[in-house]
């Protein structure tokens, strides 16, 4: 009988200590913010255009942290969602088309002759990157556009207009080789795996 | 004595094929009839016309300055007249058009006036760097990059030894070979403008040994100077920087940084030959040694070609064969494009151009899979892992491939070249390249986009909390004025609630009266003429009291209007009423006499008039109040107060004279009625009480007078005089209420 109350006791002081341990450990090593969302976050693409549902990228990683499907972003692709699955481990999954379709980066452009200076655009703007005033043209700071479609919408005399981004001999590199050629069937699969 | 080298890791030993444009000497090229001169022949920021369709320019003349620090101006390589300023095809592998100037070549070749300098020692640094920059010199061993910014770059760290890149190691190329054979002065004048430039303890000069001719000529020109040539064996690729470095020094470069690193500088041979130019001739850089051979040329050979000399101009030169012609190179076989258009011109990094017959140069062989053999690795100049970067890039595992070091890779095809599968492996890497390139610069774009998304957010959020801020201020402060309206509406009630009080006392009193009220049309009609001036009265009088400033002469205005107006009307209801049938008449008086009814009828009167006394009592006592509160802090307001005041007691007055006439009218006709009565309102006048009425009167009319005065003047009449008065006023109306025995006037008092 004596030795169990002695167990009881000694379970019970451990229980104590390491609780201590921990109690003190949550509140000296507290992690501030959701070290994964801000993980999801930096994979995102970053253009704020919503397309996925969420009112921008870090909603969108913030639900992605709770579960949401990681395929919901046009902007980034493919390549996105590999890299998201890669983060979180899961399956990559083909992209959503509901959400939209993986297409070229484009700029905004506004046809400044067109502008009349309602400011729309650029209260819809999520980076900043429509510059005028009212009654005033306005212009797109080509660099900072993230081409998310979303100041198109807005305006009232459809001035602006998504275009591709023009590749120069400055942007432009060479493509990957094509897959090579199979020359016996028998080869097939081969040279592939990494 | 033969200075010591190393020998270069990896490397090949591609056919050379430099005998074919070796044969014949250096050849100067006919002057085309345009020239096409792209704004960007260098690494760096594209150059900036500054000149405009139409100009007339001499040769050597600047036609577009350099844009920024790390870029070169582009000089016009033949005089005649600008045409075109815009897009053209430029030699890119890209075969894309770049912004470029065409000159319409007059065929005169006039020159600008050359500022030739034979004592470059006397130069300043400053001024000698100025003058490469000016000549627009670049790398004109490939890479073209400016010249004058490598060297400006090298003037803070120091330079140990000063390397001169003789070793044209690609297959065809004899650019090199042919300017040190036949220029080794100019070559050896340059180096020692950049010796002096730079100040190396060592300078050294690699020429491979299959160049025994440059060999000859160099070492002839380089004596009695500090110039060293160094031979080393012949091996693809020695002729790169670094590996032209590690043959001469040993010393490796490390990943990621510049030769300056390690105290050494690179430059080409033909470069030094520029820089002589440039300083010495005041040339600058318009016309180049370009390699132009291939099977499909019947007389190759090296030719000085002007800059924005379009190719096939320079190929028919070397009497091309353009049916045999199978694939055109700008560069070596190794590293060099297939360029896409013959219109292209030739720019500064134009080396060699390869007019290759089918036979010559073959199309790739289909890849096979790779069988592991490990050729590229031994072949690799850079020691890395070719076999495992190419599945990496066929993976696109660009992570792995930064791991495994991609980006020291010099494409310069060695591991492509022994590879037995014929895989492209340069084209992986390069490809491979690109894309993380694009990559670092979609994620440097994300990163810019997100720090202005929550940039703006913050913004917004503190627009939104400003504005929470301001509406909650403003609620507040309504909720604060509310709440005082509400306090003053509260005490306001109080006096209204006594009256109330007193108006029910009174309509009890007269409930039973009222049994049968039966009022005639007269009556109805001057009642409700009294209740609708009466009302209006109250509200102009609150008004008045609430707006808390003093009242402007329009509202004293009214007031008086009003009170005249309900005074006139009571007076017309009191006369209407003697005329009334005793139907109105209470009961109790009923059974007395007939002068009751009149008392019946005036009682209410009476009440109405008392009631009226009381509030402008106390609306004089309030004015009296803020009048004390104004004097105490702001002497501005004093006057208008104290007419508000003057109002009042007028007010006041009126009140108190009506009500006495009332009591005279209702009390002198029926003093044993009082008496008789069971609630008599005032005993039967003595003459005491007389007197004392009389006293009340005086003072009272005393009082009127000095408040008409204090209304009418601005000079308002000394207060005391007035105070005195109310004094004696309140004295004799005390006196005759101490007189009164059943004193009923309660109601006065209030």
């Amino acid at each position: 009988m004596e030795i169990i109350v002695y167990a009881i006791l000694a379970l019970l002081t451990l229980a104590l200590i390491f609780g201590a341990i921990l109690g003190f450990a949550s509140v000296r090593f507290k992690v501030e913010g959701d070290p994964l969302v801000d993980q999801i976050n930096a994979l995102l693409p970053q253009t704020q255009c919503g397309q996925c549902g969420y009112p921008g990228c870090r909603p969108y990683a913030e639900a992605i942290a709770d579960g949401d499907v990681i395929n919901k972003c046009p902007p980034g692709g493919e390549s996105t969602i590999a890299s998201l699955a890669d983060l979180l481990d899961v399956e990559p999954m083909p992209l959503d088309e509901a959400h939209g379709e993986e297409k070229p980066r484009t700029v905004a452009y506004i046809r400044e002759d067109e502008c009349i200076g309602c400011t729309k655009c650029i209260q819809a703007c999520p980076v900043d990157a429509i510059l005028g005033a009212a009654k005033q043209m306005h212009t797109v700071i080509a660099n900072e556009c993230t081409g998310c479609d979303l100041c198109v919408e807005p305006c009232p005399v459809d001035c602006i207009e998504m275009r591709p981004i023009e590749v120069t001999t400055k942007t432009w590199s060479w493509e990957l080789p094509p897959a090579p050629v199979k020359l016996i069937a028998t080869d097939a699969g081969r040279g592939h795996a990494a | 004595m033969t200075r010591k080298t190393w020998p270069l890791t990896g490397g090949i030993h591609p056919p050379e094929n430099k005998h074919q444009s070796t044969q014949l000497p250096i050849k100067i090229a006919a002057l085309p009839d345009k020239v096409v001169l792209p704004l960007s022949q260098h690494i760096g920021a594209p150059a900036e016309p500054i000149v405009a369709v139409g100009d007339y320019v001499l040769t050597g003349q600047c036609i577009a300055r350099a844009n920024g620090f790390v870029s070169a101006p582009v000089h016009a390589s033949v005089s005649g007249t600008v045409t075109n300023i815009g897009p053209m095809a430029v030699p890119h592998a890209s075969g894309m058009f770049e912004p470029c100037i065409e000159i319409q070549s007059d065929g005169l070749d006039q020159w600008v006036a050359l500022k030739t300098n034979e004592d470059y020692a006397s130069l300043s640094t400053e001024a000698l760097l100025e003058t490469i920059q000016q000549a627009g010199i670049t790398g004109l061993g490939g890479a073209g990059f400016p010249t004058a910014v490598k060297l400006a770059a090298r003037a803070e760290s120091a330079i140990k030894t000063l390397i001169i890149n003789g070793t044209e190691c690609e297959p065809y190329i004899t650019a090199d070979d042919m300017l040190m054979r036949e220029r080794a002065d100019q070559i050896i004048s340059g180096i020692q403008i950049l010796q002096h430039l730079v100040k190396p303890t060592e300078c050294l000069l690699g020429v491979e040994d299959n160049k025994p001719e440059a060999i000859v000529a160099l070492k002839k020109a380089a004596k009695n100077t500090t110039i060293e040539i160094v031979v080393f064996p012949t091996k693809y690729p020695s002729g790169g920087e670094k590996q032209l470095i590690q043959i001469l020094t040993g010393k490796e470069v490390p990943s990621g940084s510049l030769p300056a690193d390690i105290g050494i500088l690179c430059q080409n041979v033909g470069t030094a030959a520029a820089i002589h130019d440039a300083v010495i001739l005041g040339k600058p850089l318009i016309s180049r040694i370009t390699t132009v051979t291939g099977e499909a040329l019947q007389q190759p050979g090296n030719f000085e070609v002007r800059l924005g000399t379009p190719v096939d101009f320079l190929l028919e030169q070397a009497s091309l064969h353009s049916e045999h012609l199978g694939r055109l190179v700008m560069g070596g076989p190794m590293m060099g494009f297939t360029l896409q258009s013959l219109a292209v011109p030739i720019i500064k990094t134009t080396n060699c151009l390869i007019a290759a017959t089918q036979t010559e140069l073959p199309p790739a062989s289909p890849a096979q899979s790779c069988i592991r053999c490990g050729h590229c690795a031994e072949a690799c100049p850079v020691s890395l892992l070719p076999q495992q970067l190419f599945w990496f890039a066929q993976g696109k595992e660009y992570a792995q491939l930064q791991h495994h070091n991609l980006f020291d890779c010099i494409e310069c095809g060695a591991c492509a070249y022994v590879c037995p599968s014929h895989i492209p492996l340069v084209q992986y890497y390069r490809g491979a390249k690109g894309i993380i390139r694009q990559q670092e610069l979609m994620q440097q774009k994300a990163a810019q986009s997100k720090q202005r998304f929550e940039a703006r957010q913050d913004r917004l959020a503190k627009e939104t909390a400003a504005k929470e801020a301001k509406r909650k201020a403003n609620a507040e402060k309504a909720a604060r004025l509310k709440a005082a309206a509400a306090e003053k509406a509260a005490s306001d009630q109080q006096p209204k609630q006594e009256i109330q009080a007193a108006l029910e006392r009174a309509k009890a009193k007269k409930a039973p009266n009222k049994s049968k009220p039966q009022l005639t049309a007269e009556q109805k009609e001057l009642k409700i003429q009294l209740a609708m001036v009466s009302a209006q009265l109250k509200k102009l009088q609150r008004n008045i009291e609430q707006s808390e400033s003093t009242p402007d002469v329009k509202q004293q205005e009214d007031l008086d209007r009003l009170q005249q107006q309900q005074q006139s009307l009571e007076t017309a209801l009191a006369a209407a009423t003697p005329n009334d049938s005793n139907q109105a008449a209470p009961p109790v008086e009923k059974a007395t006499t007939s002068n009751s009814k009149e008392n019946a009828s005036s009682g209410p009167d009476l009440k109405v008039l008392q009631i009226k006394l009381a509030q402008a009592k106390a609306a004089l006592k309030k004015a009296e109040r803020a009048y004390a509160a104004a004097a105490e802090n702001n002497a501005a307001d004093q006057d208008a107060l104290q007419a508000t005041i003057a109002g009042k007691q007028v007010a006041l007055a009126e009140a108190e004279q009506a009500l006495a006439k009332a009591k005279t009218s209702t009390e002198a006709p029926s003093p044993s009625k009082e008496a008789a009565s069971k609630k008599p309102k005032k005993p039967p006048l003595d003459e005491k009480t007389k007197t004392l009425k009389i006293q009340v009167a005086m003072a009272k009319a005393q009082l009127r007078k000095l408040n008409k005065l204090a209304e009418h003047a601005d000079t308002a009449p000394p207060k005391e005089e007035i105070e005195a008065s109310e004094k004696a006023l309140s004295e004799a109306e005390s006196a005759l209420a101490e007189h009164q025995q059943q004193p009923s006037s309660s109601l006065a008092d209030a």
